[in-house]
């Protein structure tokens, strides 16, 4: 089995990862349109060259309270169907290379809305990663 | 699918032909060169079955059209060449060089004919006889297949010069150069082309290759999907030109800002000119209505004449399709509703036959589409009965309406005044449909209509969808985008001008000259903070906006500026907000949202019914607690105090406007004769104010309207103070308003002293002869 490519990031001091191959491109953005009446997840509109992208906030959408943004946040923009999506999260990390087969069940103690967006556990070196489910982490919420 | 974009030059150049040989000719052209190729792969392989059958098609095609054109030459032709291939495609005979020949010249000459035809309309005297008998004896010569008596080699008598047929799609025209000289077509004069000008040997060579550049090579076939495509990137060359523009206005740098504004130029007619690909004649929706009214009169008895006026008028072909079907019923909906059947016309001493008129014009950057007839009109009064049966509304709220908006109840879902339902429309699922989709594409639709004259319906549709020229305002410190289609005016309230919010069972109004107009705070609607800054002296301003039919203000903290923006959709997750119908990148780059304000309107639950809900419910609250909001008049120097629930509207005629029909005095109004009471007489106190206007308290009811005169418009006031009682005449009771002693008007006498004929709605009476 051939190794999958992760792109990394950090939310609410947990590492998340995407494939590498769902990731359209990381950019900082800092001026976001907010969308009244808009889900709280939904961190506000942006222009990414010509394009309208909402960018949804990834702590919400694990059931952590927003946090008050300053400054530029980094938004990994993820390519779903027919539009494009941005994640909002704390830290970018590196693209780390893992064999499908070392991923270990999902940790029986994680529960809430994130247990929904997790397909896969994977122990790095130092830390554990967890590896996103990008359309269902870019569905609106059900709730 | 397919559109033609005709050159505009060539096209007018030839300006007696119709539009249909146009397309005829294009359309021709285009077989012709397949059929070429068609006839020498078939003399290769004469069994290919399906080529056979495509040339045969072709052929036919050209047949039809020629003979319904009455292009009697051309038909001949094909008639011949067709009977050939017939025997062809059955296998009768099989195609040899010959009959490729044969075939060959048929389509030559019929290049020829069609090539003539273009040049002036006509077929010219060019001879057919050789190119028919050769075709007839080839068929003639079929069955016996050794040669005969005919002569069999080369075909060629006098006409064709060429023998190498198949290089005859090179140069269709070139031969075969008949008699007549085709009176050149200049392209640099376009009206000067009288096709009854055939100077002796005038056309030199040249003039003729010029004049051939015709439709076929003028006019190019494009994928619909390639001209949406151009949309799209102008749409993005719209905001990319924005941008551009703003960023070099402060600039300083002459060289980028003279580079900005041709950039700016050169995208507006970009623009222009895509949109114009993308534009067809609304005559291609219309050419099917003559048809639709002629069958539908003549299946219910009707004598309808069709008027179309405007027919060139352009549409984006997309909003041509959208609108087709609302037209199409508007027109249905006209004759078997709007025109009466000739007796009743002629009993009503009108032309038994009716006119049914379409107009399109433009206006205001929209295109204004009206379907006009002169037949019954609608009825309010009808209307709002239907309204009441259907459950649509009760009786007192269609009595607190005015004529236009009872009439606009037709647009209502579940609304349908046919007296029988009938196969032809009247199924209730009419014109909510009408307006739905016009509003889809944001139009808009509305009637007029003079009861025994006539109802004209208006549907007024944007140029286009991709780019809508908007309103930019602000609320909360955020640009929001209001279509500028939807906005009526806009409204300044800056502390204590004439314009003022006031509160009506709770809900804001602005008094609008006159009229009370429902407010929505935006910054409220989208789920912010209650606030009122005009308390503390900011200015704020209200749009006064078009929704569902009627009116309302949004209020809003700022206007700032109308640019072009270009609709992007919303991404999936905010297409629930429901306020929102896209969103747009403005001039500075910043994304903003565009304001549904269909959505607004109904989330604020304005609309008609709501709002004489809450002049009802009002109503009712007055029964309970006998208390109610009060418009305090000034009559003479007495306050006179009148319940809000029955003021319908505030208006101010002209003096002279005020007319006297034998003791009373009346004033026209809205297409009705509204009686006038001065409160100053009833009252028995002499009014010696002397002003250019006189302010009225209009009141309407079940179709009828009372206006009482008053010398000033007050205030408006909670009723809190206890009633005290009142003998003055006409008077109900008196109260204490800011410390002064304000009378209650006897509204029942009142309305009853300015026209006895008032039908009061039945809880007026109630309450009255209760107090009483």
């Amino acid at each position: 089995m051939s190794s999958v490519r992760y792109a990394t990031f950090e939310v609410a001091g947990q590492l998340f990862g995407l494939e590498v191959g769902e990731v359209q491109e990381v950019l900082a953005f800092s001026e976001y349109t907010p969308v009244p009446l808009a889900p709280g997840h939904v961190g506000g509109l942006f222009n990414l060259r010509g394009q309208v992208i909402a960018a949804l906030d990834l702590r919400v959408r694990l059931g952590e309270p927003a946090q008050e943004r300053t400054g530029p946040a980094m938004n990994v923009i993820v390519r779903t169907d027919d539009e494009s999506v941005s994640l909002l999260v704390d830290r970018i990390g590196d693209v780390v290379e893992l064999e499908p087969s070392a991923a270990e069940p999902i940790p029986d103690t994680l529960s809430g809305p994130a247990r929904e967006l997790i397909t896969a556990a994977f122990p790095l070196a130092d830390r554990l990663m967890l590896a996103l489910d990008a359309r269902a982490a870019v569905r609106g919420s059900e709730a | 699918m397919k559109a033609s974009i005709p050159d505009l030059e060539a096209w007018w150049s030839v300006e007696d032909f119709d539009d249909v040989v146009q397309e005829f000719l294009v359309e021709s052209y285009e077989n012709l060169d397949q059929l070429d190729q068609d006839l020498v792969a078939l003399e290769r392989d004469p069994t290919a079955r399906d080529r056979l059958a495509s040339v045969f098609r072709t052929i036919h095609t050209i047949k039809g059209t020629s003979g319904f054109l009455a292009f009697s030459k051309l038909e001949q032709v094909t008639h011949a060449g067709e009977s050939l291939l017939a025997r062809l495609r059955d296998g009768a005979q099989v195609l040899d060089r010959r009959g490729a020949d044969v075939l060959l010249r048929v389509v030559d000459v019929v290049r020829a004919l069609l090539a003539q035809i273009e040049r002036d309309g006509q077929e010219g005297d060019m001879e057919l006889g050789d190119v028919i008998a050769e075709v007839e004896a080839c068929i003639a010569g079929a069955p016996a297949p050794a040669p005969t008596a005919k002569p069999t080699p080369e075909p060629v008598t006098e006409t064709a010069p060429e023998a190498d047929t198949a290089a005859a799609a090179a140069e269709p025209a070139a031969p075969a150069e008949p008699e007549v000289a085709p009176a050149p077509v200049a392209e640099t004069a376009p009206a000067a082309a009288a096709p009854s000008t055939p100077e002796a040997g005038a056309p030199a060579p040249a003039e003729e290759t010029a004049s051939r550049r015709g439709v076929a090579d003028t006019s190019v076939r494009v994928d619909v999907d390639l001209l949406d495509k151009l949309m799209r990137l102008v749409g993005e060359l719209v905001l990319t030109r924005n941008q551009m523009v703003r960023a070099t206005e402060h600039s300083g740098d002459h060289t980028m800002s003279r580079a900005a504004q041709r950039l700016n130029l050169i995208t507006s007619e970009l623009q222009e000119g895509v949109m114009k690909t993308r534009m067809q004649p609304i005559s291609h929706l219309w050419s099917k209505l003559p048809r639709v009214v002629r069958d539908l009169s003549n299946s219910i008895g009707r004598q309808v004449r069709l008027e179309l006026e405007g027919a060139e008028t352009e549409l984006d072909r997309s909003l041509l399709e959208a609108v087709k079907d609302p037209l199409t019923h508007l027109v249905r909906n006209a004759v078997d509703h709007g025109l009466e059947s000739p007796e009743d016309r002629v009993k009503a001493g009108k032309n038994p036959e009716g006119t049914l008129t379409l107009r399109a014009y433009h206006e205001h950057g929209h295109v204004v589409v009206e379907v006009a007839d002169d037949g019954k009109g609608v009825d309010p009064k009808l209307i709002g009965a239907t309204a009441v049966k259907r459950g649509l509304l009760t009786a007192e709220q269609v009595a607190a309406m005015d004529a236009d908006e009872v009439l606009r109840l037709v647009f209502r879902a579940g609304f349908s005044t046919a007296a029988k339902v009938s196969n032809v429309s009247g199924r209730g699922v009419g014109m909510d449909v009408v307006r739905t989709n016009l509003e889809a594409i944001g139009g808009a639709v509305d009637l007029r209509s003079v009861v025994g004259k006539g109802t004209t319906w208006r549907l007024t549709i944007p140029l286009t969808l991709a780019i809508v020229q908007a309103l930019i305002v602000e609320s909360a410190n955020e640009r929001y985008v209001l279509p500028q289609m939807s906005v009526r005016e806009l409204v300044s309230v800056e502390g204590q001008t004439s314009a003022r919010i006031e509160y009506v069972s709770g809900a804001p109004v602005c008094r609008l000259r006159g009229r009370l107009l429902p407010l929505v705070r935006l910054n409220e609607a989208l789920g912010g903070p209650i606030e009122r800054p005009e308390e503390n002296g900011e200015a704020i301003y209200i749009a006064v906006l078009n929704g569902e039919g009627h009116e309302f203000g949004l209020v809003v903290d700022r206007v700032l500026t109308t640019e072009e923006v270009v609709v992007k959709p919303l991404a999936s997750h905010l297409k629930d907000v429901g306020c929102f119908a896209g969103a747009t990148i403005l001039g500075d780059g910043r994304v903003s949202l565009i304001l549904d304000v269909l959505a607004l309107a109904r989330n604020a639950h304005l609309g008609n019914a709501e709002r004489a809900a809450a002049a009802a419910a009002a109503m009712a609250e007055v029964k309970t607690e006998t208390r109610d909001r009060l418009l305090v008049t000034r009559v003479s120097d007495r306050r006179v105090a009148i319940p809000l629930s029955m003021v319908t509207r505030l208006e101010e005629f002209p003096v002279q406007a005020v007319e006297r029909v034998g003791s009373r005095e009346v004033v026209q109004y809205r297409g009705q004769i509204l009686p006038v009471l001065r409160l100053s007489g009833l009252l028995g106190s002499w009014s010696e104010d002397v002003s250019d206007t006189v302010p009225a308290v209009v009141y309407s009811s079940g179709g009828h309207s009372v206006a009482l005169a008053v010398d000033g418009i007050l205030d408006i006031v909670d009723d809190t103070a206890p009633h005290g009682p009142s003998d003055g005449d006409g008077l109900s009771g008196s109260t204490v308003i800011d410390d002064k002693v304000t009378e209650l008007l006897d509204m029942r006498r009142a309305i009853m002293a300015a026209d006895p004929d008032f039908q009061l709605p039945e809880f007026v009476t109630r309450d009255y002869v209760e107090a009483s």
